[in-house]
């Protein structure tokens, strides 16, 4: 988003190389390309698209009567601005109050470990799938790889009665949305840097190991800092899929201020408050910040890891 | 007004209970989860290279593999065989045969269920990956390209909960004669309608849900579909303009075969996800008014409901309907590399 300057495609670079006399012809057909109406329709899809969004947006930084009387869009004829549906629902404790404040640290606190363990054990998997040969690897690999279409739903309760035996007995607590979440996460993470980690050319490999490096050593000073922009696009990834889950929480948070996350307790808050818009105009954009922040500052990594990741689930 | 404003940042420097205690020791904990988690994986390491060389190698991998594969063997291939079996048996594990899909498949309220789930596969994919190709043509090499993009694309970074929240807020209801607050009511009245309630009335509330994902899936739709169309050749393009092509001609003719490919890959991820969907309807109506649909269903006979063999029936359902997509998917995908 730093730079508001047109994207320079591949197309327009060999446009430069046409010879003078067709570039005419090359600039006629670009421009019926991109006609007026179809610019106009695509400025309506546009808006209509980012209308709702706006919308919540602006609602949520309304007095409470004026978002149960008066629509956003009259904000000009209903003039008023205030914080507090955010201090309400961020920090007012009491039975029926959002405490969105706790549960949005306790999304950090689900989603960082969740992307670390899972980046890291995959990480690991991949490199052992890619450069240490051993039978039964390929075998091994394809089943891994098939692992992506299982859903969800198909582990779920089997899991949460293996987190229940009395000698594991994590139910309920950051630990088993960690493992959950690391493992659901596992099959796609393990394919994607195979792929890449199996791209690295034979030979920096091979004179890694005439100068007697170990797999550890080749794993951590080699491949470790060969893949950072794989890392950065899977953790990316990883890190939304898990801030926008629900229903792995709803399975394995127990569902408590102290553990659930953000989704969670946004989903309950509206069952309960449903008819509070001040309030759940506010929360909804909370929960929706952190996403944002990651999605405009670092949109070509997440453009790489969405599109890499997206039949996760 | 403006004087009214305070700043959530000072209500909390006045707060007195122990909410920063409370959000330092799960942040601690959490760190020391990831600082044990890399100590012990470095250890292991250590040790592993220093094993006694005959054998290093298999210790080496061993360490390596094995805790990514015990893991997925335990948390995902086990349970995935034990909510097979469960689906073919009642509560105390005897075998009941099909018994569960039956009732999956001739219940009126599961074929409801079904319904809904075959009207989302129908529409969603379709609606998502056309707007998304028609957004995707038109925002082309045009000015502000990538902003355009990202306004659309916006809604796939965002949670499906709180995307429930946002609709949820567009389709609120107040009755005829009172203002507005819901914006899409604001619209039937300003067009001389009356107000709807947009999720309560069946048939047509399902398809409020699906204007919902639609809205998610268009994005990813555009941005695949996007990069695909950039790689159409200008040559192509100018031949087909020599020969008298119209805009609309050459749409067909020569960028639709092009990115063949791609609108493969679209539809078929667009159809999985479509068929897991459970956020949405579970925030938006929890299933009620006719709305609910497998993935739902799932989640509340397995959790809600007590009924865990017919959770499981559902969910291996749910893994059935993905496997030919998933299928088809790398079938295409293969023939079109060798036609290539």
């Amino acid at each position: 988003m730093s730079t508001p300057t047109p994207p320079r495609t591949d197309v327009d670079a060999d446009l430069g190389g046409i010879a003078a006399s067709e570039q005419p012809k090359a600039k006629r057909v670009k421009k019926r390309l991109t006609s007026r109406g179809a610019t106009a329709a695509a400025i309506v899809i546009a808006i209509l698209w980012t209308i709702p969004t706006f919308g919540l947006a602006i609602s949520s930084f309304r007095p409470e009567r004026e978002v149960k009387t008066t629509g956003w869009w009259t904000i000009f004829e209903n003039w008023g601005w205030t914080f507090d549906n955010y201090n309400t629902i961020l920090f007012e404790s009491g039975a029926s109050s959002a405490s969105l404040g706790s549960y949005f640290i306790n999304s950090f606190v689900i989603t960082i470990p969740s992307t670390v363990f899972a980046l890291v054990l995959a990480l690991m998997a991949a490199y052992a799938f890619a450069w240490i040969p051993f039978k039964g690897a390929s075998w091994l690999f394809v089943m891994v790889f098939a692992l992506q279409i299982v859903p969800l739903q198909m582990a779920l309760i089997p899991l949460l009665r293996i987190f229940n035996y009395d000698w594991i007995d994590i139910s309920g607590t950051f630990a088993a949305v960690w493992v959950a979440h690391t493992i659901f996460g596992l099959p796609l993470a393990i394919f994607l840097l195979h792929n890449f980690i199996s791209e690295i050319p034979r030979d920096v490999m091979e004179a890694a190991k005439v100068d007697g490096s170990s797999h550890t050593q080749t794993f951590t000073r080699i491949v470790l800092p060969l893949s950072v922009p794989a890392i950065a696009s899977l953790a990316i990834f990883q890190f939304l899929w898990v801030w926008n889950d629900l229903l792995v929480a709803l399975v394995f948070s127990g569902g408590t201020v102290k553990t659930a996350p953000l989704t969670q307790r946004l989903a309950e808050f509206a069952g309960d408050r449903g008819s509070d818009w001040q309030l759940l105009t506010a929360a909804a954009f909370v929960s929706i910040i952190v996403p944002l922040i990651v999605f405009f500052s670092l949109q070509r990594y997440f453009v790489r890891g969405l599109l890499a990741g997206s039949t996760k689930g | 007004m403006m004087s009214t404003l305070t700043f959530p940042a000072m209500q909390l420097a006045g707060r007195n209970d122990n909410f920063w205690a409370d959000a330092g020791s799960k942040l601690g904990g959490a760190a020391v989860a990831i600082v044990i988690f890399l100590a012990v994986v470095g250890l292991l390491m250590f040790f592993a290279d220093r094993a006694p060389k005959k054998g290093r190698d298999f210790i080496q991998l061993t360490l390596f593999v094995a805790p990514a594969l015990l893991l997925l063997a335990t948390g995902l291939i086990w349970p995935a065989i034990q909510t097979m079996w469960q689906s073919v048996t009642d509560r105390d594990g005897t075998w009941v045969g099909l018994d569960n899909f039956q009732t999956v498949f001739t219940d009126p309220t599961m074929l409801t269920v079904l319904r809904n789930t075959v009207i989302w596969v129908l529409i969603v994919p379709i609606a998502s990956t056309a707007i998304g190709l028609a957004y995707a043509v038109f925002i082309d090499r045009s000015k502000g390209e990538k902003i355009l993009k990202s306004l659309v694309f916006m809604p796939m970074a965002i949670s499906m909960v709180g995307a429930s929240i946002i609709w949820g807020f567009m389709y609120t209801y107040r009755a005829e004669g009172f203002d507005q607050i819901g914006f899409l009511n604001q619209v039937l009245v300003w067009l001389g309608g009356t107000p709807h309630q947009f999720l309560n009335v069946p048939p047509w509330n399902t398809f409020f849900l699906i204007l919902v994902f639609v809205w998610i899936q268009t994005g990813f739709a555009m941005v695949v579909l996007s990069a695909a169309i950039k790689g159409v050749p200008t040559e192509l393009h100018e031949a087909a303009s020599l020969d008298g092509a119209s805009g609309w001609q050459r749409f067909w003719s020569v960028t639709v075969p092009w990115i063949r490919g791609a609108l493969v890959v679209v539809l078929t991820t667009i159809t999985i996800a479509t068929l897991k969907v459970f956020d949405i309807v579970r925030t938006m109506t929890g299933g009620q008014f006719e709305t609910s649909v497998v993935a739902n269903e799932m989640y509340s006979r397995a959790f809600r409901l007590g009924q865990p063999a017919i959770g499981a029936a559902l969910a291996v359902v749910l893994f059935v309907m993905v496997i030919p997509i998933i299928v088809y998917n790398v079938r295409t995908l293969r023939q079109h590399r060798e036609v290539r």
